[in-house]
């Protein structure tokens, strides 16, 4: 792809989102501000959730830390723990092996991971909600759910409208009688299962040479399948629970976020920007990283 | 020969590159000591993954000392009370850090002295409420809550 189709392309998609969320026809709407305003004034009682709707800006309950799961995913963090020990098969704990992270128990020396976040890589999907999972902006429609994440800016669409979710065939899936390609962030539908509890299958997504599940360097395969259970607590909370079944790389479904507390925030907040720059990636390391981590033996230039 | 030249360029630009993608985990510094050091801004780079400020420190005899320490990322910044302007070159500051392990002139904010006075926290470190800096929450808990991490 050349520069100008490169540029046009990054012009393109941020327009084409934008159009979509504000289309008369398909509005993705946040609660009105007027039901917001109970954020405050039922601190102590907070009001009942409000019925088939998960939008807001949410952030993690106890502290914007608490989602950047450093670890490893929340319900599992890669600490050598014995409960803590994933079911993986061999070809699992052979993709392991080749993933050095730079946490976790296996974590390796700064100069020798190959973290495609480092490289600012599409983060990628189920690692959005495993990595850096901090205010979260879901706008929705009677079609669609929107997911806006802090973290590199990054967004996904789930399909509320009855659609299918799309068959796992080899090389991507199959929508309709159309073979569709991976994707970054794959294919999802959401159904909800009660008043409340949204629930999201997604399928679809990248190979383990592309998206890492999680800061300690766990795999997932293009075989993963996720469950996400959106439930709405009441009006100020929100519960995240992802389940991971992927038979390529783990011998049974587990369990990776376990009721992930989020609370509303002001609809009114600003998300900043949290990107991923190359330039300011490497001029960090010249100054700090690297100095810090004896890949570099020169002193920090200024 | 030609094809030879190519080859050592390319393994050339390999060794070096490799270097530059060595963002860090915590254990190249030291979490257990705070050094407090009285200097002079030299640059105050707001950028992510992490925040840098640069500073020369000047010793009884005379000699600088240009160290380079990091903060938590914008996003957490904001929270603590800094933004892109809050420092500038020539400002008086005193920072307070943990080195890095090998020496080098490098560390991680825990808390800085503003020219004003003002106390602001740097983001990192399991001391920071020791420091009577503000603890927005998203660090001093458990390693899987730590920003550095970020």
């Amino acid at each position: 792809m050349c520069r100008v189709e490169r540029f046009a392309l990054r012009l393109v998609v941020p327009v084409f989102l934008l159009g979509a969320l504000l289309s008369p026809r398909c509005a993705l709407a946040e609660t009105p501000q007027r039901e917001r305003s109970a954020t405050k004034e039922h601190k102590t009682s907070p009001a009942p959730a409000p019925r088939h709707d998960i939008s807001g800006t949410w952030e993690p309950a106890n502290g914007p830390g608490d989602g950047i799961q450093a670890s490893g995913v929340k319900a599992m963090p890669d600490d050598g723990k014995p409960e803590h020990q994933l079911p993986y098969t061999p070809l699992g704990l052979t993709t392991l092996k080749s993933h050095k992270a730079l946490e976790g128990v296996d974590e390796v020396l700064p100069g020798f991971y190959n973290d495609p976040r480092d490289r600012c890589e599409p983060i990628g999907f189920p690692r959005t909600d495993f990595y850096n999972l901090r205010q979260t902006q879901i706008l929705q429609s009677e079609y669609k759910v929107a997911i806006l994440y802090e973290y590199a800016e990054t967004w996904r669409i789930i399909w509320t409208d009855g659609r299918e979710l799309p068959k796992l065939v080899e090389g991507g899936v199959q929508v309709g009688k159309e073979i569709r390609e991976p994707r970054y962030y794959g294919y999802s539908v959401g159904e909800w299962v009660d008043d409340t509890t949204l629930v999201v299958q997604t399928v679809g997504t990248m190979g383990e040479d592309k998206v890492w599940l999680d800061l300690a360097g766990r795999p997932v395969s293009d075989a993963l399948h996720v469950e996400e259970r959106f439930r709405r607590v009441d009006h100020d909370h929100l519960e995240l629970t992802v389940t991971i079944d992927d038979p390529k790389m783990y011998t049974k479904k587990w369990v990776a976020m376990d009721k992930f507390p989020m609370k509303l925030q002001d609809p009114h907040t600003d998300v900043m920007e949290m990107y991923c720059s190359p330039s300011e990636l490497e001029r960090f390391n010249k100054l700090v990283g690297n100095p810090a981590s004896g890949a570099d033996s020169k002193a920090p230039e200024r | 020969m030609k094809g030879l030249k190519v080859l050592s360029f390319a393994a050339v630009v390999l060794i070096v590159s490799v270097p530059l993608l060595a963002h860090h985990g915590n254990s190249a510094f030291d979490a257990n000591h705070a050094i407090s050091l009285k200097g002079t801004v030299t640059e105050w780079y707001w950028a992510n993954p992490h925040c840098v400020l640069q500073f020369d420190v000047t010793d009884d005899k005379g000699q600088v000392v240009h160290w380079a320490t990091e903060t938590s990322n914008p996003a957490d910044m904001v929270n603590r009370g800094w933004g892109k302007l809050t420092l500038k070159p020539g400002d008086q500051v005193t920072v307070t850090f943990e080195p890095a392990k090998n020496g080098k002139p490098v560390g991680r904010i825990l808390a800085v002295v503003l020219p004003t006075g003002q106390k602001l926290s740097g983001g990192f470190g399991r001391l920071e409420g020791s420091l009577g800096v503000p603890n927005t929450g998203a660090e001093g808990g458990p390693k899987s809550d730590d920003p550095s991490k970020k």
